[in-house]
């Protein structure tokens, strides 16, 4: 069943035909559940309506508007979206921002997949145990706090992962100080503490394959890898398409990790979108343009949530 | 979201440890296959946990020998210097105060509303139930980047720029905790309210004497989502509070390890592990709550 779609007449449906004769709800008791459900709805659709629908509607007419706070706003049409694409800044960090989504995810994805294959084969029941606890840990972890202990790690001169790596003989490498370094720190972080969650959505796909499955491609003569490319992943596509687009919506929204460990630097190097979002309003000031970045930051979430549909519809395989 | 089934979270969701099943019918007592997946995933676990552990016991040595090399992943002489120093740098009893303010409201806030919404749209019946519930559930791809400017905006014409109340009120309504209560009570039993009916009980009767004592369990993992979700937010208290006294604890680390620089690190992390307890104590004792919370809606 689909989560859009409320079962209207369940109620009545589970009674079955013999008694519902004597559950008709009556108009009185229809009426005072209508009442209820408002009051009951009052507090969530108020809120949502005064901090999300009212906002995300404010967004989009600002985008059309130049705005410091201080003077009048004044009507600038597709000023601020043409500015804002032609500002060097911004485009470097909508780049960034996509280089990121797509090696930050592809590693996500591939690390908790392959991590979630080999622990759901046999193994005693308390490692499994301790393994899916050590990779969800990070995810209760604060960014922040993450981003803050990851930042001594890497330093150059006294970090550990310098050390370790000294110890095999690789020279000291500039993490933080070169474009290149402040980007890769930016990803391992991030995977670091969110492969847990799309590991965890694995788990459970691979759990939902039935034994029967397994059984019918092992009297087949499937073993080891073989069975793996040709039951697991066709079977786990449906589990594949929604954790990579929870993971890239969620990449695409990156900013604590860099705002803590680089503030998007050097240079430009990792500034990403909702960085600037960020610097604009609440450095510069410039309210239009910022909401004029979120609005595309909206169209693209809303681009690849549609494609999902899309895919789910086309290419996934359901058992 | 799309292939959700309609039963309850709790209880309902197969329990994963069952694994998958043998796949060779003769066992072999050692397997080079098995020890190198084991070897593999042990050394996963050390990536995962080593920078929690040199973090712990770091705050632990004292703060001249703390940037000394080699690192230590076991603090076998616990040193709390780091810990005093930390209360003098940072006013944490405030801090902690402030987090658990926010966090504590904004979870029993998102409790109560969602457990109301819910209940309505699994259970009651009005016009325009499809389309409301659509409606919440849309909300959830707006990601809250893009609402902060206008959020800002409104909380300064309400008076409450630079209040904790600006943290509070906004993260209240929860689409997703909305969808996970109208899902858990779903698969609580329709006869329930049938049989009450025949009994000649109201709606809200229905629901307070029947459907909201079995409901504790579901908003118990909407309350430790949405606390651990805002115990760690970072981006909207950096935006919505302005001066010190207003900051919770990840904005006031933050601040403290620009201020202290690398001289005394740890310092800083005696104060990033104080501001772990309380995720570590949920980890501890909601680790299953919050896995079936995060997970929910994802077809699993």
């Amino acid at each position: 069943m689909s989560a859009t779609t409320p079962p209207r007449e369940r109620p009545r449906q589970a009674a079955g035909p013999a008694t519902e004769a004597q559950h008709q709800p009556t108009a009185k008791s229809r009426h005072s559940q209508r009442w209820l459900a408002w009051i009951f709805l009052a507090p969530t659709i108020l809120g949502m309506g005064l901090f999300t629908l009212i906002p995300i509607v404010a967004s989009v007419v600002l985008a059309f508007f130049r705005w410091d706070i201080i003077s009048a706003p004044t009507f600038v049409g597709f000023d601020n979206f043409s500015e804002v694409v032609q500002d060097p800044t911004v485009r470097v960090s909508f780049l960034n921002t996509i280089a990121f989504v797509v090696v930050a995810v592809a590693l996500q994805l591939g690390l908790a997949l392959a991590l979630a294959i080999m622990v759901q084969e046999k193994m005693p029941a308390w490692l499994r145990v301790f393994f899916r606890s050590a990779f969800f840990f990070p995810l209760i972890l604060s960014a922040a706090s993450v981003s803050i202990f990851m930042r001594y790690l890497f330093n150059e001169q006294f970090g550990v992962v310098n050390w370790f790596l000294s110890l095999v003989g690789i020279p000291a490498v500039p993490w933080l100080t070169t474009p290149g370094g402040s980007a890769a720190v930016v990803i391992l972080v991030y995977v670091w503490q969110n492969f847990g969650f799309s590991f965890l959505l694995f788990i459970g796909g691979l759990a939902s394959i039935s034994v029967e499955t397994y059984e019918a491609a092992s009297i087949d003569g499937a073993t080891g890898w073989r069975k793996h490319l040709h039951v697991t992943l066709p079977l786990l596509s449906p589990t594949t398409l929604v954790a990579s687009v929870m993971a890239i919506i969620s990449a695409l929204q990156v900013f604590d990790q860099p705002y803590v460990l680089t503030r998007g630097g050097p240079g430009d190097s990792t500034r990403t979108a909702v960085m600037v979002i960020f610097e604009s309003a609440f450095q510069r000031l410039e309210f239009g343009q910022a909401s004029a970045v979120g609005v595309l930051l909206t169209l693209i979430i809303m681009a690849i949530t549609a494609a999902q549909f899309r895919l789910s519809k086309r290419f996934v395989f359901y058992q | 979201m799309t292939t959700t089934t309609d039963h309850g979270l709790a209880g309902h969701s197969p329990r994963l440890s069952e694994g998958l099943p043998e796949t060779s019918p003769n066992r072999r007592r050692f397997s080079w296959a098995f020890a190198i997946r084991i070897m593999l995933l042990l050394l996963a676990a050390a990536l995962t946990l080593g920078p929690v552990m040199w973090t712990l016991s770091t705050s632990l040595r004292s703060p001249s020998e703390s940037f000394k090399l080699p690192p230590s992943f076991i603090p076998w002489n616990p040193d709390f210097t780091s810990y005093g120093e930390v209360f003098q740098q940072l006013n944490i009893f405030l801090l902690v105060l402030n987090s658990a303010l926010v966090t504590g409201l904004i979870a029993v806030g998102q409790m109560i509303s969602a457990a109301l919404a819910g209940y309505a749209f699994a259970h009651l019946k009005f016009r325009g139930r499809g389309a409301l519930f659509s409606i919440v559930l849309a909300t959830m791809m707006v990601p809250v980047q893009v609402t902060i400017v206008p959020v800002f905006m409104l909380i300064r014409g309400m008076g409450l720029s630079d209040t904790l109340l600006a943290l509070i009120l906004p993260a209240i309504p929860t689409a997703f905790g909305t969808f996970l209560m109208r899902q858990y009570f779903m698969g609580l039993p329709a006869e329930l309210a049938e049989a009450a009916a025949i009994d000649g009980a109201s709606p809200w009767r229905t629901f307070r004497s029947v459907y909201a004592p079995l409901a504790i369990p579901g908003m118990a993992i909407v309350g430790i989502l949405a606390f651990n979700f805002h115990w760690n937010e970072f981006f909207r208290p950096l935006i919505l509070t302005i001066s010190e006294q207003n900051f919770t604890l990840p904005l006031g680390l933050v601040s403290l390890q620009g201020n202290l620089g690398t001289g005394s690190i740890s310092v800083v992390l005696a104060g990033v592990v104080l501001s772990m307890i309380p995720a570590l104590v949920v980890f501890m004792f909601g680790q299953r709550a919050l896995q079936d919370g995060l997970t929910a809606g994802t077809g699993k």
